[in-house]
């Protein structure tokens, strides 16, 4: 098991305002898997997200990562951590508009502290396994949605995570190139040192899946767990 | 260079109307400081000229005597009385004062006149052109060839002209390190003949230039020619009362602050605002590269590099646009008071350094307050 999460409650606001975004929620990932997390806006889709990926301290509950409790961890271990374990896709992307492709897909290794050569190497390989060997020195600006998208997936990759979360990864992409990019993942980087949470409401993406869990309200909705061939 | 330093230097430079926004508002800071600090430098320097040029140790003079441009002539039992005060190794009277030119055309030029002590000739200039010794013929004057030389008519060894209606003749031409403040040229005579041939008052001891026999006899000296009822001074102490008479007492040193901490302000305001906007269009990339696994710490050294960097050339442009007007300005007027000192430079990039530091700073609060759940959020 790569990722356990057990009794995850994290609430916003305080008094009149307080609203529970999640309510006691387990949730266990196993390697080679592709969980797919789904639900309606307002769900805890995110919040969940951010909790197991230890970007955001819940209330209450554990989460062990790669038998480490991470939210035992000071601030920059965790960091430390995320950087050596997880790997993101963000909605938006988040790419760095001023620098190229390449320098974008490198950061998580010059994070690591990795010598500059060795960086620009490694996202060039990365960066043809995307497909997008001919664009490493265009800025994002120049690229389209979808090759923005695997340029951001390239980021997340590039320091071999074992754990590799998404956000939303079509919310920007039309449906075509949308699917494409969902089954490149599947297809090249999921395996079986490696698992992949992918946080969606595009339903013409759910067959890539391998798991799927439905939240509302803050918390899984029992019964409605899909288990799909890996 | 480390490679997180590196990727700070892409984001700074490839954004390169605020790059050119902030080097530009802290060149034009840095130029202006400079500019104003040098000038005032310049005029503290120029103002001093006398002090540096006859170079004596210490200085009698009447208590109310603030600058050298201005003295008050002291009765000759002064320099008797000085002479007998235990410490000292000699001492020898000096006048300065204005003369009037009439020049072979017909015009009329100020000058400043200097009368060294006969005996000694203590204080007197380099010569370039003659024999210092020819001081002693009759009327003899030594001009100093310097950027003021040219208001004399550029006179030779032999040219003669009028000062005060008595004859005058340029027996040698000399050098001296500082030129004058108020752009007068400089003769330089016996005292005997200055006092005879410049408009004579009850007293025409300018100042009393004495050598004290050991640097441990200079206090006493003090002392003692301060209960004569004067005021004996070291050059340095000289120099001090001359710069804090311009700084304090002419009101230049006040605008001249007040011009400098404008310039400090308009620096930081537009560097401020600028490196501001700068950190806002790169703040949800910097969430995200805290939700990647950066440390708060590594975030706050990418920026503070950005500032250094924009700081050291902004610095580094100013003194350069600033050091080639002075440049310029004194090719074009010779007399220009402006020096570039380590003093104007130390302060120059003190004040750069705060624009620096108080930029990255309004950057590195906002970026340790982003919160990497905001990137999720969106």
């Amino acid at each position: 098991m790569i990722l356990t999460a057990t009794g995850i409650t994290k609430h916003f606001g305080e008094a009149q305002s307080l609203t529970y975004a999640l309510r006691d929620v387990s949730l266990s990932v196993d390697f080679g898997e592709m969980l797919y997390i789904v639900g309606p806006s307002g769900s805890g889709k995110t919040t969940l997200l951010s909790i197991i990926s230890g970007i955001l301290r819940p209330d209450a509950g554990r989460v062990v990562v790669k038998d480490r409790d991470i939210w035992s961890l000071d601030a920059d271990s965790l960091a430390g951590f995320r950087l050596q374990t997880i790997g993101f896709v963000f909605q938006d992307y988040h790419l760095f508009p001023r620098l190229t492709a390449l320098e974008n897909v490198a950061i998580p290794l010059i994070l690591r502290r990795e010598p500059w050569g060795k960086c620009l190497a490694d996202a060039g390989k990365m960066l043809q396994i995307v497909g997008l060997a001919q664009k490493q020195t265009l800025a994002p600006v120049k690229l389209s949605g979808g090759e923005q998208q695997r340029v951001a997936i390239a980021r997340a990759i590039v320091a071999e995570p074992d754990l590799l979360i998404l956000d939303e990864p079509t919310a920007s992409l039309d449906g075509e190139t949308g699917r494409k990019i969902v089954a490149f993942v599947k297809e090249n980087i999921l395996n079986e040192h490696r698992a992949i949470i992918i946080v969606t409401h595009d339903s013409r993406i759910y067959e890539y899946a391998t798991r799927m869990i439905r939240m509302e309200d803050g918390r899984i909705v029992p019964g409605q767990e899909a288990v799909y061939e890996k | 260079m480390n490679g997180l330093l590196r990727i700070a230097l892409k984001l700074l430079l490839n954004d390169r109307g605020k790059f050119a926004t902030l080097v530009l508002g802290i060149t034009f800071s840095a130029f202006l400081i400079m500019q104003m600090t040098s000038m005032f430098s310049g005029v503290l320097y120029q103002s001093s000229a006398n002090i540096v040029n006859i170079g004596a140790k210490m200085w009698v003079m009447d208590p109310a005597v603030e600058t050298p441009q201005n003295s008050i002539p002291m009765p000759d039992d002064v320099l008797d009385a000085v002479r007998s005060i235990p410490g000292v190794k000699f001492a020898v009277p000096l006048y300065v004062g204005a003369g009037l030119v009439k020049l072979r055309d017909g015009t009329y030029q100020s000058a400043t006149i200097i009368g060294l002590d006969d005996a000694t000739l203590f204080g007197r200039p380099k010569i370039i052109a003659g024999n210092i010794l020819d001081i002693y013929k009759n009327n003899a004057f030594i001009v100093v060839k310097d950027s003021n030389y040219r208001m004399l008519g550029s006179p030779k060894i032999g040219t003669s002209f009028e000062i005060n209606d008595h004859r005058a003749v340029i027996a040698a031409l000399a050098h001296t390190s500082v030129p004058g403040l108020f752009g007068l040229p400089t003769l330089y005579t016996t005292y005997t003949r200055a006092t005879q041939d410049m408009p004579s008052t009850r007293y025409m001891t300018s100042y009393i230039l004495v050598q004290p026999k050991g640097a441990a006899d200079i206090m006493p000296i003090e002392a003692a020619v301060k209960r004569l009822g004067y005021l004996a001074l070291t050059d340095r102490q000289f120099v001090a009362r001359n710069d804090n008479f311009y700084e304090y007492k002419t009101g230049m040193g006040t605008n001249i602050l007040m011009m400098t901490l404008i310039s400090f302000i308009v620096g930081l305001s537009i560097a401020g605002e600028t490196f501001y906007m700068f950190i806002l269009d790169n703040l949800a990339h910097f969430g995200a590269l805290k939700a990647i696994g950066a440390k708060s710490t590594e975030l706050i050294q990418m920026i503070m590099f950005q500032a250094l960097v924009v700081g050291f050339l902004g610095f580094g442009f100013g003194v350069l646009l600033s050091s080639g007007l002075i440049a310029i300005a004194k090719i074009r007027i010779p007399n220009y008071a402006a020096m570039v000192t380590y003093g104007t430079l130390l302060l120059a990039f003190g004040m750069v350094g705060v624009i620096s530091i108080f930029s990255s700073y309004i950057g590195i609060r906002k970026v340790t307050r982003i919160d990497p759940f905001d990137v999720f959020r969106g």
